[in-house]
């Protein structure tokens, strides 16, 4: 009896916004007469920063600082319509959607200076701290602020914008499944490191070591957020969880967070992360989503890694100490397949 | 430990940007870590009302009778919901942007086909109110014989859990029952490759677990219209789905909501607010439905069961060849979003590999189990579980480094996909190269040096010829999964830059098979996919079938 090391990889892709289209997100974004942005949308913010990442695609695209803009969302009287948050679609679709009325109401805002200042619009630029200036002559300059009390009281204009996000619907082919499906992939190649107790079935896991690809990373943080906790998912889904643990019986169905196991804090394990970022073409300052597809390569890097240490093949989803143990007996004991590639 | 590895790709960004790319903090950060947050649960309402909803617990069964007297005069009891209550009882989550049949009630009527399936609603003073009304209601149920597994259920004779669907399956195009991928010839293939592989796997459901079960609170207005907070993660998806159940006008609903405490595909198929909305138009009163724990865990929809068989043929030097997928995904007794799942397979398959040929059919199966729905990653967390594992398998078989193994069949930039649109935007390659160099896994300098930005395209860009066949036709009785019909040779397209000089599967004239004149000509890659022709529908009409069948 004894505890055998093993290790496993996997790579994926994953489609982002993939709904066949069909399927748009709107956003408005309008000026109060300070110079200070809100964003309308009505996607959801389901923890994964809907807010954040479209605040700060609209800071960008405005011009403006960070502080001078906040999203406001999931109103139906006020949020212009949007299906919901799904499919990989918030970064992408939204993001989109939101820049279409940044680059609306921005334009607003340097004809607004433009009169201001006595120039040509397309001779102006932001510096990105609320001003905005003659393009070479920082100098020839006027605050935002100013020129939202100018667009207010003097000019008689809203600086204000409103964006829609289509991707045409794709039909898909009865006989072939030819269809255009999808927008653009993200990647991921992850490695699993883990040890697997042959007298219990019971499988630890010691680390993860990966590398993604996201196309912009919009906010490196919120990436990190998706990636580590997205990991810990699929590494819950490749060991504990389901509410039918012998599929197709539909028996022993959990009521409480007693009965359906999930890691907890002592079960999770370190997890080293490279970020690549190929821009997409058709994203948001090239951005993908990384939210849905950071569990995927965690699920069979584990159940290769587990093969790896002690002979076993799992198949069936999740992979318990039971299916481990009985596949450990059936085949007559533990049989590592030597040191894998580069472990230590 | 994150890092970024600005090195890769560098010439396709420009990294000086304000804001994109700046980690700053989110807006709404403080209050979720000081807990001030609000949620959907956090208003208050004077004169507020509860609703709780008696389930079935047999997973299939007549009803035969139901006897709410008793329950009606229970203490605090202000409203009993029947079916007949509901002014259109029948829908499928889809057809807000047209796809599939209404097949599901709001609440059962005749039968009910799956374990916890809601058959009355009860609007209290309290919720235990509620629940001591709901012990007191009769039902006599019949009970019919269930199916739970995805082969039982599609063989000649199985229960017919959902009867808009009796065969078991959702219906595609009006014609299968199932949707089919066709690229190229693998039975031509699998004959030509020097092993064969098939095998077996399955995911079990998985439940969404949020924090934060499903919910809502509907309260009337003085201005006859009702607003309602509610934890949906698809605001008007919700919105549209309770006005089509109740035949409101969509602007008759205030809906308020964006700040969800988990979600992860668990809160699209607006479970709560049709019902909360109906309890307090019946009772003038603000209603809130929130589901319990156990009933989040049993019958809040998980992520569905998943079957998948893989079938590869696969040359000495590691290049695949051919890859031939049957997919089962596990409705359960209604459709809800699997109808679309299966087709977000196919789309998928075969995985990120440049494959010559490639033969894949993906059902959607209905079962006397939960509805199933999306989950993060849906339609390809299982998929990739299955490839992925089978990918190991193979480079066992052939001998190969795993790693390196994926490099070789990795799709590049300008390779033609099986759904016949061309790759870009490819980054597999140096996702597993940066992986094996973070891992301390050696790989061969050849692997080390190749990337997606070239060796695609040029003959791995052609579609090749392609037998189709009728398996599966709706109504004739053929059993699925016929082997389609032999078509004259395929090419094989050549690898990409190898290790090794190897000898290349020798290449056939391209097919004379006609391609049927009831088939349109492939379109080009990269042609924007045509606008459908708009249908009928329940409110705004938006656009009409892709896969599924017109509503009318």
């Amino acid at each position: 009896m004894a505890k055998h090391k093993g290790r496993g990889m996997a790579s994926i892709n994953y489609p982002i916004g993939m709904n066949l289209g069909g399927d748009p997100s709107q956003a408005l974004v309008h000026s109060n007469p300070e110079g200070k942005f809100t964003v309308t949308l009505s996607a959801i913010d389901l923890g994964q920063g809907m807010k954040q990442v479209t605040r700060q695609i609209a800071a960008e695209t405005l011009g403006v600082p960070i502080s001078d803009v906040y999203v406001d969302t999931a109103d139906s009287d006020t949020g212009p319509h949007d299906m919901g948050s799904f499919a990989s679609r918030g970064t992408h679709r939204v993001g989109n959607a939101v820049m279409v009325a940044a680059k609306e109401a921005r334009g607003v805002m340097l004809e607004a200076a433009a009169e201001e200042l006595e120039v040509n619009a397309a001779d102006l630029e932001t510096d990105g701290r609320g001003n905005i200036h003659v393009k070479g002559a920082p100098s020839r300059a006027i605050s935002v602020k100013d020129v939202a009390v100018a667009a207010q009281f003097r000019q008689g204009k809203t600086i204000a914008g409103r964006g829609i996000f289509l991707i045409p619907l794709s039909e898909v082919n009865a006989e072939t499944g030819e269809m255009s499906p999808v927008s653009c992939y993200a990647h991921a190649c992850l490695v699993a490191d883990l040890e697997v107790d042959d007298e219990t079935g019971e499988v630890t896991m010691l680390k993860m070591t990966s590398a993604y690809e996201l196309g912009r990373a919009i906010n490196p943080k919120m990436v990190e957020q998706q990636l580590v906790g997205g990991a810990w998912m699929g590494m819950s889904h490749a060991l504990y969880e389901t509410p039918e643990p012998y599929y197709p019986d539909i028996a022993h169905g959990p009521r409480d967070f007693n009965e359906y196991v999930m890691p907890g804090p002592g079960d999770i394990c370190p997890h080293d992360i490279a970020v690549l970022e190929r821009p997409a073409p058709d994203g948001p300052f090239g951005g993908k989503g990384p939210g849905e597809m950071c569990a995927n390569p965690v699920l069979p890097a584990v159940a290769n890694a587990i093969f790896n240490a002690v002979g076993v093949r799992i198949d069936d989803l999740p992979i318990t100490p039971e299916k481990v143990l009985r596949a450990i007996k059936a085949q007559g004991g533990a049989r590592p397949q030597g040191a894998a590639a580069g472990r230590r | 430990m994150l890092e970024f590895r600005k090195e890769y790709f560098k010439d396709e960004r420009d990294d000086r940007l304000n804001e994109v790319g700046q980690p700053r903090q989110r807006q709404d950060m403080l209050g979720h870590v000081t807990g001030r947050t609000r949620y959907f649960d956090d208003h208050a309402f004077e004169g507020l009302l509860h609703l709780k909803v008696l389930r079935s617990p047999h997973p299939h069964a007549r009803l035969r009778s139901l006897d709410i007297a008793a329950a009606e005069r229970s203490a605090g009891v202000k409203r009993i919901i029947r079916a007949a209550d509901v002014p259109v009882n029948k829908n499928t989550l889809l057809s807000l942007i047209g796809f599939g049949k209404d097949d599901e009630p709001l609440l059962a009527v005749g039968k009910v086909r799956y374990k916890g399936e809601p058959i009355v609603a009860v609007v209290a003073e309290s919720e235990a109110a509620a629940y001591a009304a709901l012990a007191k209601i009769r039902v006599d149920y019949d009970p019919l014989p269930a199916v739970f597994d995805v082969e039982e259920a599609i063989k000649p004779g199985a229960p017919v859990v959902n009867e808009t669907y009796p065969a078991n399956t959702f219906e595609y195009h009006e014609k299968y029952n199932h949707q089919k991928l066709r690229f190229g010839d693998v039975e031509r293939a699998f004959a030509a490759a020097d092993f064969v592989l098939e095998e077996r796997y399955q995911m079990s459901p998985i439940e969404h677990a949020p924090t934060e079960t499903n919910g809502s609170i509907a309260a009337p207005e003085t201005n006859d219209r009702l607003v309602v907070h509610t934890c949906t993660q698809a605001l008007f998806f919700s919105l549209g789905t309770a006005a089509k159940l109740l035949d409101l006008p969509s602007n008759r609903l205030h809906f308020i909501g964006g700040t969800v405490g988990g979600g992860f595909g668990g809160k699209v198929d607006s479970l709560t607010e049709p019902l909360s909305i109906l309890g307090a138009l019946l009772s003038g009163r603000p209603v809130r439905y929130v589901l319990g724990r156990e009933e989040e865990m049993l019958y809040g929809c998980p992520r569905g069961a998943e079957r998948h068989y893989i079938k590869d043929g696969v040359m000495r030097d590691g290049r695949i060849v051919a890859r031939k997928v049957t997919s089962y995904f596990d409705a359960g007794a209604y459709t809800r979003l699997s109808s679309y799942g299966a087709v977000k397979c196919i789309a998928h398959l075969p995985g990120p590999y440049t494959i010559a040929n490639v033969h894949a059919d993906s059902y959607c199966v209905f079962t006397n189990r939960t509805p199933a729905t999306a989950m993060r990653g849906f339609g390809i967390t299982g998929v990739d579980f299955a490839l992925e594992v089978q990918m190991d398998k193979l480079a066992h078989k052939v001998g190969m480094d795993p790693m390196e193994f994926r490099i070789l069949n990795a799709y590049r930039d300008g390779d033609m996909k099986a759904h016949r649109r061309q790759a870009h935007n490819c980054a597999l390659i140096e996702c597993v190269q940066v992986a094996a160099e973070k891992a301390g896994w050696p790989i061969r300098d050849e692997f080390r040096r190749m990337n997606s930005l070239s060796g695609g395209g040029g003959e791995r860009a052609v579609i090749p010829a392609t037998a189709t066949d009728e398996a599966g036709r709706i109504g004739s009785g053929r059993p699925a999964g016929t082997t389609p019909p032999r078509a004259p040779a395929i090419p094989i397209p050549p690898p990409p830059r190898l290790p090794q000089p190897v000898a290349v599967e020798p290449r056939a004239a391209p097919a004379a098979r006609p391609i049927p004149p009831s088939r349109p000509p492939p379109a080009a890659p990269g042609e924007p996919p045509k606008p459908a022709t708009p249908g009928p529908q329940h409110g705004a009409t938006r656009f009409s079938s892709v896969f599924g069948t017109r509503r009318r």
